[in-house]
């Protein structure tokens, strides 16, 4: 289905676009507690989705989050860094119960509290190690308001079907800054089937099937369903650390890694004969794509590479990087974030950086980079 | 024939330890009440109380350290059916940690009981205080007596709305008093008094529980708020956010050749957002793309309010200014906050109001009296002046968006069109 509107242009924010998709591809709730700049998303929530409570802090949100999740409905947060760093223990708390939520990441600039009305890219390596023990987390990052909708659907789909809580990371400037849009291009968000256990035989909390456990909610009376926290054995009971309780922590590690292949999103402009690439994620994806055409028009050669799932990292972008002479990485913070989670302290020659602190880079920063 | 709650009658605590009697007392309580071990929820959190899990044949969900009541809450928001039943455990380390669980349980008046293992001290972990040890109680780290006095869970749970709320001594048969919590409507906490006996006991020989309760005020009790439960948002609409979302059909022409970018910059309250909104949704009337964004100052009631748009014949990716095409200047405050990027102006516009001094800058300068139209409506006439100078877009898309946006009554249409007559 197209919406309504289709061909028409209309003036609109990511925000709105993105809880419209979450609603439809099945998200049951909103809870949260407001913080710029995820305001909008906050009162979007509270007008669309048919269950909305307003937490006191981030903590009791990922807590009823994660409580609601247990009983099968799906449960949508927004918030910031000050916000999300009040999650942190409780997002490890359902990553470990295997809890499906969406957690969507509006990055302000920092450290701490930082500028609340200020932009930024600075939290990536922040998720990457997120989960003790450095389990990676799904991160799905928006490139523009077609994303919003889109991967918002996918980030419903993915918390689902993994049984794990997922960040969709995006800023300030992505989902606060209205623009025209045509909603024409807006595809149909089919609803996420749940699954739920059906069989007779006994049902163990975390016993997977090709990585993930069959779920049932605490609401249902036919089988026992034992959630944990705490290290764990496949019925749910804490274990210390025998050999079945670390192959299910082993597991949540492979899950993510093994079944987010099917959800490697990004998008490359390949241009033919081009040595130079340009690589940039989320807010500053749009100067690229303005650095790229201009770039082109000069009579350069150069291909363009939008990432859109940041982890687990698809090997093939560091493959692709090192097949090109120049790679320019582009990213809102001054450490190079996306560079040192592909390529750790060791950055190969041909990979430079454009950074940023305060204000979104420029698509003549980009090139000139490029040039350089 | 009927599952019993418990797998086993040997639970995995110390001897003489409180947590067995509360584990057998609870299941005792429910199967008197009628349910079935699948239609409870047990939640429990870290801290020797949560142990019990693996004996029970309840669902059990075992989290965080003092956030199961928090957990236990978001359960019960999802319970659809009646008949089932949230219990939570915690102790009384767990009850200061997520204090604030506690406390919006008992205000939202939530359907669960929260049972709270105060044996006075943190036995887990080497029986340090807590924040219910009594005042003058020992232990592994207040030998001499603890020196402060520990909270009334049960008196803040009744002052924050909770449905019912008692405090019992661990001692004996607590089944119907559990069970009183268990059936009430609403959120119900019971305070059960204990001695842990691998610490308590042994740095405080020859207390007893009931000495140790009376000379710290721990009064025994039940308290009540006639209040009704939680009850889920019943009908609750649910509005599709693109309904109300209204194309914008081209109607009229631009001649824009390139992207322009546009900064208005006024004072809060004197509708410069407003402004800006009118502008872009002209643009877009007139074939052009656009971003608009706002920036002004937490407080959003006062001091500046800038806006910024981009124009564009063609789709716009990159929206940000770093020095822009055009900038309108309506008050004191949107000049000084725009001050460095006017002064970066190699070319271009700066609409500036006439009671302002003309700050250094490459643009070419145009002063008017904007503000005699009136503060409020100084950045809604800059917009016309703007169009009808630079003819990026026309004069008549702006007043066809005020019709069309329903804001004839709100903009001084009349007096805008006479202005620019004049």
């Amino acid at each position: 289905m197209q919406e309504k509107t289709k061909g028409n242009r209309v003036l609109i924010d990511g925000s709105r676009l993105m809880i419209e998709a979450l609603a439809r591809a099945g998200a049951d709730a909103f809870i949260g507690y407001p913080i710029t700049p995820a305001n909008l998303l906050y009162q979007y929530g509270s007008q669309r989705l048919k269950l909305m409570l307003p937490a006191p802090d981030e903590i009791t949100t990922l807590q009823w989050m994660s409580g609601l999740s247990a009983t099968g409905q799906l449960p949508v947060t927004a918030t910031s860094f000050p916000g999300f760093a009040l999650m942190l223990e409780s997002i490890n708390m359902a990553y470990m119960m295997e809890l499906p939520m969406v957690i969507i990441l509006v990055q302000r600039l920092g450290p701490a509290t930082g500028t609340a009305t200020c932009g930024a890219q600075g939290d990536l390596l922040l998720l990457r190690g997120m989960i003790s023990g450095a389990h990676p987390i799904p991160v799905l990052a928006t490139a523009d308001f077609n994303d919003c909708w889109d991967l918002a659907a996918k980030a419903a789909e993915v918390a689902i079907n993994l049984r794990t809580p997922v960040v969709l990371l995006t800023s300030k400037e992505e989902v606060m800054t209205q623009k025209s849009f045509d909603m024409g291009t807006l595809a149909k968000v089919i609803p996420v089937e749940r699954k739920h256990y059906d069989l007779e035989c006994e049902y163990k909390s975390y016993k997977p099937t090709d990585f993930v456990p069959d779920f049932l909610p605490v609401t249902q009376n036919k089988h026992q369903v034992r959630l944990n926290a705490s290290t764990h054995d496949q019925t749910g009971i804490l274990q210390h650390s025998n050999e079945e309780s670390m192959a299910n922590t082993r597991r949540l590690e492979e899950k993510v890694i093994q079944r987010m292949k099917s959800h490697y999103y990004y998008s490359l402009d390949e241009q033919k004969g081009a040595k130079k690439l340009i690589v940039a994620y989320g807010i500053t994806s749009s100067a690229a794509l303005d650095a790229t055409e201009m770039l082109r028009n000069n009579g350069d050669k150069v291909s363009l590479l939008i990432p859109r799932t940041l982890i687990p990292t698809p090997a093939f972008y560091r493959e692709l990087m090192m097949k090109h002479e120049r790679v320019v990485i582009a990213e809102e913070n001054i450490n190079h974030q996306f560079g040192k989670l592909l390529f750790g302290e060791n950055t190969p020659a041909n990979v430079a950086f454009v950074g940023s602190l305060g204000k979104m880079i420029s698509p003549e920063e980009i090139m000139k980079e490029v040039t350089a | 024939m009927n599952i019993p709650f418990l797998k086993t009658d040997a639970l995995p605590f110390c001897k003489g330890c409180g947590h067995d009697l509360i584990a057998k007392n609870t299941t005792r309580a429910l199967e008197k009440l009628g349910f079935n071990p699948l239609d409870v929820i047990m939640v429990t959190d870290i801290g020797c109380h949560g142990i019990i899990d693996k004996c029970l044949n309840t669902h059990t969900v075992h989290g965080l350290h003092g956030r199961s009541s928090a957990l236990g809450a978001g359960i019960t928001f999802g319970m659809e059916e009646p008949g089932k039943k949230v219990i939570v455990f915690i102790g009384d380390g767990g009850s200061t940690i997520g204090l604030q669980h506690l406390m919006e349980a008992s205000r939202l008046n939530l359907n669960m009981t929260v049972v709270v293992h105060d044996n006075f001290l943190y036995g887990m972990t080497g029986g340090q205080t807590s924040g219910l040890t009594p005042h003058g109680f020992n232990t592994t780290t207040s030998r001499d007596g603890n020196p402060f006095f520990g909270y009334d869970i049960c008196a803040l749970a009744h002052t924050a709305g909770a449905s019912y709320i008692s405090r019992v001594m661990g001692i004996g048969d607590i089944s119907d008093k559990l069970a009183v919590a268990f059936s009430t409507k609403g959120f119900s906490l019971v305070e059960v008094l204990e001695i842990c006996p691998s610490y308590g006991m042994k740095l405080n020989p020859r207390r007893k529980l009931s000495e140790i309760a009376e000379s710290s005020g721990k009064e025994m009790g039940e308290w009540l708020n006639q209040r009704p439960p939680f009850s889920p948002q019943q009908g609750r609409k649910s509005e599709n956010l693109l309904e109300k979302v209204d194309p914008i059909a081209p109607k009229f022409k631009s001649y824009l050749k390139k992207t322009t970018s546009i900064i208005l910059s006024g004072s809060a309250g004197e509708g410069v957002q407003l402004a800006a909104n009118v502008l872009c949704k002209a643009a877009m009337r007139s074939g052009l793309s656009i971003t608009q964004k706002g920036s002004y100052p937490v407080t959003v009631g006062v001091g500046f309010s800038t806006a910024e748009v981009n124009l564009s014949p063609r789709e716009i990716h990159f929206h940000g200014i770093a020095v822009p095409d055009m900038v309108v200047v309506t008050s004191a405050d949107g000049l000084a906050h725009n001050k460095q990027r006017i002064a970066k102006m190699q070319g271009g516009f700066l609409f500036i109001d006439e009671s302002l001094e003309v700050p250094p800058t490459g643009a070419e300068v145009i002063c008017h009296d904007f503000r005699g139209m009136g503060a409020r409506n100084a950045s809604i006439f800059s917009v016309f002046f703007l169009a009808l100078k630079t003819g990026i877009i026309s004069t008549e898309s702006l007043f066809k968006t005020i019709e069309e946006e329903g804001l004839s009554e709100k903009l001084p249409v009349a007096k805008i069109k006479e202005a620019l007559v004049a």
